[in-house]
This record gives structure tokens, sequence and C-alpha cells, in this order.
């Protein structure tokens, strides 16, 4: 039977606050334990909540980047349960009214194998604001958890999408691009080692077909779209196979384990919960006003979309480098800065695409970590405009410039690779080219085109590489002709 | 003066002694805490005492007063019921579950006292997390009524009351949730107000129902009731339900007549249940009102009967809720004994609470849980609006609403312990205005015989449209100024030399 | 709708409150008298009518985004239970609160 994978997801991003969304203690990351848990955080008896204009307005961003509905009205409500990271006893949360509703993301899906790269639009259900739990930390004590609450009351939106992906590749470039928008719009740092950006995932597996949900396993907290590659793989795998053996999914949470590849159901989780949602008496419910989405909307950046259309159109970007300029914010505004500071832009383009994005990959770095900023590299381009240097030698600059050697003019000068692009210098050098190869000259004049190059060849040799190409070329022709 | 006399004082009457210097603080605090010792250890109203502390800010509030920066309240003892944090104080909420736990920060209610220079002469006892209507639920034993020592002083504020009634202090601060200021007002014999929802910040004060939590005073006289409203009410960012509106001055309106005020009975107040001993006295109120000039309108507040049935899921359902919180993690009862995490909560749990707390966060889960929710919760919420209205409709023919604050006088300790239902009835005529968020007061309106027992004090309950506790207080001093119901104070049997 | 004794222990489960056979039994007599005093709600129709939950009509109030919390986790861990099983100490370690292992 051929089986087709259904795939929804449910993502935490820790929203981009100094404070925590009802108090005001500091969210700030790697904190000494507790010291960041006020009386609110720790659920202390009389504390009460205060919602966080910035959290708001972080939900609020979010929705128009989606083209979603934003709740006029939206409640918040409480979650019961009981675990020790979770001081009230319960979360916070949104329930039956969420502040975001319905928008769409759309996703490319990179090309693989026979399968072309190809674009699909993932509709969200709806993003809703919560606070986020504490941590437990294992082994301070033997037998012993540890609780530290420093996280607890963190903002989080929790993005959900329907369960419209069909294969891992999807997943992640749903989460990938999510991922981008996230930081595009400045709402959540991305931080996905410090639990910034936290995705669960839903798998189900049906006969291809069907129109019928299977029973899904919901894979928790996976940080790394490497990770979640592979647990989607393997769990779609297992769900497969065990129907396949006749066996039946049984609807559960799981975790996956990096080091063995393998997800595996929660204990904890095993009882059936029964949250008891109700509205939270101590918050109000939250208004946005037209004026208020209005007032966000005039401090939204240009969206990913609208920004590609617009270096295609502007600079005659092809659609290709203008979506990569836009995969993200960092890029797009480091090629903004160049352009900006005096850069071509199709050269711009083609450098950051090229020789930049090849240099981080191979270091592993990232953008914001480049030992050549937009301005540099702008400055490195100008200087090839004004045939200061020759592509070539811009490259060696490109390479001092990355070890830290200093600036684009004076590593040119320290190294001597200033052109020269004085006619009478040139003149002079091809004039001793000619007399000097009087052979080729001969060949050429036969109509071997071939013999005009291995001219320019020489003069550039004879000037050490300075001369400016197109000027060699030009009097060369010229001379020739003569 | 007889430190009887000094006790039995106004607010007004202390500020004057203070400001003109013919007592000092520490002279009207000493007073009280010796009266304290005298009999607190037979009417158990305190449950924590703290004389270094409560010393030192009536040397506080004397070096204010010396320097003239005094304020109305400043150097006045005051006793807070044990459900608001108070930092460094004990703050138990009655409870076994907090027994241990002193408060790191101070409620709005105990700063804006602190402020004002009030001296805080200690923390009263109380229902267990205020739940009863007899203080007979608090982990540190029942209160004895001054009136009489074998019934109850009402609840969930009785410690406080018991103080009130017995003057073991100037003043005292109470919370109603569901009547917890006005039932024990009545039983007692004094004047408490519970304020329109949202006027008194709840941050810092333990929650039981947060939706119908709302502190307020509990004294002598609608007048000292206005003065400790300037002191507790007002906006605090620090509680998103806390409503930001001007400041005002509840006495402003206290010397105003009442010709012309139209005083709304709801037939529903007078029915069957009321005892009859009680439904004299309150006609014998309204008797006086319209001596004052006041004008009688019949009204019909036709869901009362509902309030009760609603109130036991609204406050159950968001009492199992708040009460999540004491698990024995970071602060309160932990078992001595456990073998791992569900063991810990459920005997951390089952230890450090008392039985109706018990019962009522099991009733809270159970309208919560699924497939009851919209059957309990959601329907009761519904009621709650049809409450509401009814209030809206009554105050469209009249001022002020007028009944009896309880349907009986003061029981017997132990007479309702093993019948919550007849317990929950208590609050028949105080739980509409706490699931509408209006303002109520019980007003010392007479004393009724009892067939077994002594002559007990019985309270007018008024109830006013939202934020008309001005007038409220207008209404129920003018009634003050005409009857001594309020100034009676009990004779209690001889306490400790 | 009545009362089961094991709709008592199913809720004492889920409000982590212990419960032996005897308790439960007299819990149940309680509550059932709770129950019905409750169920005289349902006598009433309630179509179309919106629920209330708050006493005022009111919305949401937002804090400004600022840090106003400074630690005290000193003064607040001066409240942390007694550990137990033997141990008088605080369940305290390292700033953290201790617990049974939490078993994910």
């Amino acid at each position: 039977m051929e089986w087709e994978v259904v795939i929804g997801l449910e993502t935490h991003t820790q929203l981009q606050t100094v404070s925590k969304i009802f108090s005001g203690a500091s969210v700030k990351y790697g904190a000494e334990p507790n010291t960041q848990a006020c009386e609110v955080s720790l659920a202390l008896p009389g504390v009460l909540p205060v919602l966080n204009k910035q959290a708001v307005h972080c939900a609020i961003k979010f929705g128009l980047a989606i083209n979603a509905e934003i709740a006029p009205r939206s409640v918040f409500a409480r979650k019961n349960y009981f675990y020790p990271d979770l001081p009230k006893g319960y979360q916070i949360s949104q329930f039956e009214l969420p502040v975001v509703g319905k928008g769409t993301i759309t996703i490319q899906v990179p090309a693989a194998g026979k399968q072309a790269a190809y674009e699909k639009v993932v509709n969200i259900t709806r993003a809703h604001l919560e606070e986020d739990a504490g941590k437990s930390v294992h082994g301070a004590v033997e037998g012993m958890s540890g609780i530290d609450l420093n996280r607890a009351g963190t903002p989080l939106l929790e993005i959900v999408t329907e369960p419209d992906m069909r294969s891992a590749a999807e997943a992640v470039a749903y989460a990938k691009k999510l991922h981008e928008l996230v930081q595009w719009i400045g709402i959540c740092d991305g931080n996905m080692q410090e639990g910034s950006f936290r995705c669960d995932v839903n798998v189900s597996v049906r006969p291809k077909g069907s129109d019928k949900l299977g029973t899904r396993r919901e894979i928790k907290n996976l940080n790394s779209f490497k990770f979640m590659t592979q647990a989607i793989e393997y769990e779609a795998r297992w769900q497969i196979e065990t129907l396949e053996d006749g066996g039946k999914i049984q609807q559960a949470t799981v975790l996956f384990n990096p080091e063995t590849g393998e997800t595996r159901a929660m204990r904890s989780k095993e009882e059936a919960n029964d949250y008891r949602y109700f509205p939270d008496p101590d918050l109000l419910p939250l208004v946005i006003t037209e004026q208020d989405k209005a007032h966000v909307q005039a401090d939204m950046p240009e969206l990913p979309a609208a920004m590609k259309a617009r270096l295609e159109a502007k600079f005659g970007l092809s659609s290709y480098d203008a979506s990569s300029l836009t995969a993200s914010r960092e890029l797009a505004d480091y090629f903004m800065v160049a352009v900006d500071a005096g850069a071509e832009p199709k050269q711009t383009a083609n450098w950051v695409m090229g020789s930049l994005s090849a240099k981080l990959n191979s270091e592993d770095k990232y953008l914001s970590s480049s030992p050549i900023s937009a301005q540099q590299l702008a400055q490195l381009l100008k200087r090839i405009s004004d045939a200061t240097i020759s592509n070539n030698a811009a490259k060696q600059v490109f390479e001092a410039m990355w070890l830290g050697e200093g600036e684009v003019d004076s590593i040119i000068a320290a190294k001597g690779l200033k052109q020269e692009s004085d006619n009478g210098a040139i003149e002079a050098i091809i004039d001793e080219v000619l007399a000097a190869n009087a052979a080729m000259v001969d060949e050429f004049k036969a109509g071997k085109e071939k013999a005009f190059n291995a001219l320019v060849g020489q003069a550039m040799k004879a000037s050490k590489g300075k001369a400016n190409p197109a000027q060699v070329n030009d009097i060369l022709k010229k001379k020739l002709q003569a | 003066m007889a430190n009887n006399e000094l006790t039995n004082g106004s607010l007004k009457s202390y500020a004057q002694l203070l400001h003109s210097k013919q007592i000092s603080s520490l002279e009207l605090t000493q007073a009280f805490l010796q009266r304290i010792n005298q009999y607190n250890p037979s009417i158990n109203a305190f449950i924590a005492l703290d004389e270094d502390k409560t010393l030192a800010q009536a040397r506080a509030a004397d070096a204010r007063i010396a320097i003239g920066s005094a304020a109305p309240l400043t150097g006045i003892p005051i006793a807070q019921k044990d459900i608001f944090c108070a930092k460094g104080w004990p703050t138990t909420c009655g409870s076994r579950m907090l027994a241990n736990f002193v408060a790191p920060y101070d409620a709005h209610v105990i700063s804006q006292f602190d402020a004002a220079g009030a001296v805080n002469l200690g923390k009263t006892n109380m229902d267990e997390f205020a739940m009863g209507s007899s203080n007979e639920t608090s982990y540190f034993g029942g209160v004895k009524n001054p009136w009489s020592y074998d019934r109850v002083p009402g609840g969930s504020s009785g410690g406080s009351a018991a103080a009130v009634a017995a003057r073991l202090c100037a003043a005292a601060t109470g919370t109603d949730t569901g009547g917890s200021i006005r039932q024990p007002a009545s039983l007692c014999g004094f004047t408490g107000l519970k304020p329109t929802y949202g006027v008194v910040s709840r941050f810092g004060m333990i929650a039981f129902a947060s939706s119908l939590d709302q502190a307020g005073p509990m004294a002598k006289s609608a007048e000292d009731c206005a003065l400790m409203m300037n002191v507790m009410a007002g906006f605090d960012e620090r509680d998103s339900t806390s409503l930001d509106r001007a400041k005002e001055d509840y006495c402003r309106d206290l010397a105003k007549p009442l010709a012309g005020l139209k005083i709304g009975l709801p037939k529903e107040f007078f029915a069957e249940g009321l005892s009859a001993e009680v439904g004299q006295v309150i006609e014998n109120a309204i008797t006086e009102y319209k001596k004052l000039g006041a004008e009688i309108v019949n009204i019909s507040l036709p869901n009362t009967g509902l309030s009760i049935p609603v109130y036991y899921v609204l406050a159950p359902a968001e009492a199992s809720s708040n009460l999540s919180r004491y698990d024995g993690v970071r602060y309160g009862h932990r078992a001595a004994e456990y073998t791992d995490l569900m063991d810990m909560y459920s005997k951390s749990r089952a230890e450090g609470f008392g039985d109706e707390v018990k019962r009522r966060i099991l009733i809270g889960t159970y309208v919560l849980s699924a497939g009851y929710y919209d059957a309990y919760y959601l329907k009761a919420q519904q009621i709650r609006r049809l409450i509401a209205q009814d209030f809206v409709e009554a105050f469209k023919q009249c001022d002020v609403i007028m009944g009896p604050a309880a349907p009986s006088t003061a029981f017997k300790a132990g007479e309702k312990v093993d019948d919550p239902v007849a317990m929950y009835l208590q609050d028949i005529y105080t739980i509409s205005t706490n699931l509408a968020g209006l303002p109520g007061m019980s007003v010392p309106a007479g004393f009724a015989p009892n067939q077994d027992g002594p002559v007990l004090p019985v309270g007018l309950q008024i109830i006013g449209n939202y934020f008309d506790e001005a007038r409220m207080l207008n209404v129920a001093h003018q009634y003050q100024k005409v009857t001594d119901w309020h100034s009676l104070a009990p004779n209690l049997p001889e306490g400790k030399a | 709708m009545a009362l089961s004794i094991e709709d008592i222990k199913k809720v004492a489960h889920l409000a982590r409150i212990e419960i032996n056979e005897n308790d439960a039994n007299a819990t149940l007599n309680k509550l059932s008298g709770i129950l019905a005093l409750i169920e005289q709600m349902q006598a009433v129709d309630t179509r179309g009518i919106v629920p209330m939950s708050h006493a005022q009509d009111l919305s949401q109030r937002l804090r400004d985004d600022v840090v106003s919390k400074t630690n005290l986790r000193d003064e607040f861990q001066k409240n942390a239970p007694i550990l137990g099983n033997g141990s008088q100490q605080p369940a305290l370690a390292g700033g953290l609160y201790l617990v049974p292992k939490v078993i994910e």
C-alpha cells in the first residue's frame, strides 16, 4: 500500500521583550537559577498578572505579516495541570478566542532528487499568546529534580498550522520559512539553541487517497531543522511499519532522541489530560482596535515577498537572486546597506550570493559574524567599478579583508594591486609587447583570432597584472588595425 | 481616660486626640494591645501579633505627627485580616498550608495603610482561604462571637469581626467574596462595607474567587468606614481588574439629608428562610428611614434564589484553580514523607487543606472538567448575568436597596459544621451583590431575641449601585445619627487579668 | 447528575488531593448535597445569554515592557518547604527548588 504522511506544526516562538508577559521580571537568557523569578513568576499567594504591551504588539505584527484575522476581542484562559515547572498549577494561555486567527504562509520546498523545487501555501489555524513554563534540571541532587523558574512567564506566541504538510521536507521548509519570518518582523530572535523557537510536530499517516486523518502522535520540542527531518522520517516510517504489521497507532506525545535517531512516548503524559480551561478571572478581554493595528502596521518592515518584487523591479535582479537575498532579514539588510553605500546592485548580489556566502559556509559562520561588513564590501565593489582594481585583484583584497588585514584601499596599496589605467603607460607596454612578439602579430594578421588573446595575456603579464584589461583590449585592437 | 473608653472611640476622635497630642499613638496602640492580651486568649480573633513591629509603627506615627505631616489615620491601630500579605508578617489565610509562610511583600491594601501611617495591630483569624460563614474552618481554631461566646462571629472575616465588636482594634479590614464582610458585621453588630468590585486592589490579597473577591472596611460606624475607604480604595496598576478612577473622598456626602431617598425592598429578601425576629428588626429600621424622609419602593430581584447555586459553581471553580499553586514546591506545606512527585502533591495538599477547602476544590474541579463545563460553569456565568440584570432593573426604581444581611442572628458553634448546604444559605442575601459586582454594606439595626439564648445583633443590608459607596455611607451615617445600635459594645466576660 | 465514588476519585486525582476510601464516601455524601443545590440552575432557560466572566465590562490594560523586578531569590527562598523524607533541610540546592525526580 502507498502511504501519505500528514504533518501539522505547533511552534512556540519566544517574543522579543525585555520583561515577562505578566510581570516585570527580566527574560534574559542564562541567569543563575531563580534569580529572575519574581513573586509573580513564583506564584506567591496574592500575586496578579498584568499583560505586557510589547507581547501584544508582537502578536499583532505576526497576524498582519501572514494576512490573518486579528481578533478585536480575545480572551486569556487558564489551562490547569500540575507540574513542578508550572508554579500556578495553570498556564495562562488563550483557548477559545485566540488573538490571531486564520492566515497563510507560502513556503518554498527545495528540489530533491527528481522532484523539482516548488511553492506551497500552508494554512495557519491560529496563533495565541501564552506564558512559558520554567525548567526542570536533573542531576543536581540524586533522585531529585531542581526547579528553575527564570523562564516561567516568558512570553510566547504559539503558531498552529493546519495538517497541510505531506513530507519532512515540507515541514522543514515551513519551519524555516516561519523561522525567517518571525526574525524578519523582529518578534523573535530565532535562537533555537536557547529555545526561542521550538517546534512540536504532529505526524500521522494514512493510505494515499484517503481523506480521513490517521491517529497522530506529537513529537515535542524539536529545536533543530536537522532533528526535525530525522524525527519526522523516523516517526512516519515507524507508524507505517506499525500499521503494516497490523498494529494500531495510539495518540501520544513523543520525544526525539538525537543520539539514537528514534522517537519514544513520554511517560508523564500517559494519563488523559483534562485541562479544565476557563477564562482567567484575573485578566480582562484583550481588545485590539483598527487604530492599534494601524499603529503596528506603521512599525512593520517591508515583508520578504514585497522586497523580492522590489529588488527585481528596481535593480533588475533575477527572481532567483531576489528570492535568495530575501531569505533572511539579515541578508537583505546586508545587501541593501552595500547598495546604499554605492555598490552596483547586480554585482553586489553576485558577490553576496557568491564569494561571501561561500566563505561563510566554508567557515560555518553566520552573516552577523562576517569579518567583512556591508560597507567594506561596497567599498571593494566600488573599486572594481571605478577601475581601481580588476576582478581578480578584488578577490585578493576580499581574502585579505576576511583575514582582517585592513581596509580596501590600504590593502590595494599594500599589495600593489592598483590597476594601470594611464593610456600612455599602457600604450608603451603594448608597443614593447608588439615589438617583442612579431610572430604573434603576423599570426593575428593572418586571421588567427587566438593570437589576439595571447597578446593581451603578454601585455597583462608585462604590466604585472595591473593594466586595466579593457583598456589593454581597446589599445591593442587599435594598434593592430592601424 | 479609662482604657475601655479609649478603645471605644471613633476614628475621628482618635485623630483629634492624636493630632492635638492629648495621646500618643504609642499609648493608643498599647491600650489596644493590652485589651488584646486580656481578651484574645478566649476570643481568638488575632492569630498573629508582633508587639515590636506594631510599637515601632506607633513610634514612627508619633514622629510623623510631631512634624505635622499626619494623615487622618496616622497612628491609629488597625487589625488586618490574615488574607493580606504583609511583609515580614506570617500570612496564613487561616490554613495549615501557609502556617509557616512569612509574606515577602506587601499587599496593596497593606501599603496603603502604611503610607497613611496607620499601625498594624496584627493579623486576624479567618475561615481557611476565606471559605466559610462561621470562622470554623480556620486551621487556627474558631473565633468567639463577643456578644455570646457560644456563638460564631460569622465568616469568613470572623477574626476581624470579633476584633471590631470586642473593641480589640480601632477598625479592621476584611474581604467579601459572598458576604464575608457583611454577614459577620451583621452577626457581631458593627458596620462593614464591601465596595464595588475593582475599587480596592486585590494585589497581595490571597485569592479565593478572583472575579468576586473584594476587600473592604469593618468598623464601628459608617463614618469610620468612610475614613477607611479613603485609605483602601484607589487604582493599582498591579491588578488588571483594578478600576482606573479618580480618587474620591468617601466622607463627602455623609451629612446629606435623606429626604426623597428611594429605598427598594426586594420581596425575595423577606420571603421564607428569614427568621421572624430578624425580619422585625429590619422593618423597624425601615420605619426609621421613613421618618428620615425616605420613600419605600417594593421591588423584585427574581433571580435571588439562584445566586447560591451560581455562586457554588463559580467560586469553587475559580478557587480550584487559584489554590493549585499550593503544591509544596516553593513554599507552604510539604508532606514529611512521600514516594514520588504525585505522592508529594497529593499528600501535601491533603494534609495542608482542611475539609471545606478540599470540598470546594473538588466541586470546582468537577464543574470545570471535560463534559460538565457547559452544564455548570457556562450556565452559571449566564445566570450570573441574569442576576446582575435584576439589579440594573431595580436601580431604575430606587436609589438603594435594603434588606437583611443574614437570615438569622449568630448561630451556635458547631451547629452547621456538618451541613455545608445549611452553612451556604447564610449568604443568601449577600451573594448576589458579589455576582453583580455591586457594593453592599451591613449596618447594626438592633437586636433580636432567640428562643434558645441571648439577644443578638442584627444587621441591615444596604446595597447601592456601582460606585455609590459615598451615598450608601451617607444613608448609613444618617441612620446612625438617629440610632445608637452601632455604638453598643458587648460586655465581655472577665478576660485574662 | 448523580455523583459516583469513581467521580470523586477521578476529581481528587485531577486536583492532586489524596483521598482514602472512607473519606471518599463521606465526601461523596457532602458533594452530592452541594451538587443537588447547584442543579437548581438547570431549570433556567439561558439560551442566548452572554456569559458574565467579570463584574465590569472592561478591557485589559497593558503594561509597558520594562524590567521592574530585581533578584529577591534569597528573600523568597526563606519560605521554601522542608525537604522531608528524613531531611529537615529546606528543599533547595544551588538556588533550585527540589522535588522528586520529574520523569518525562
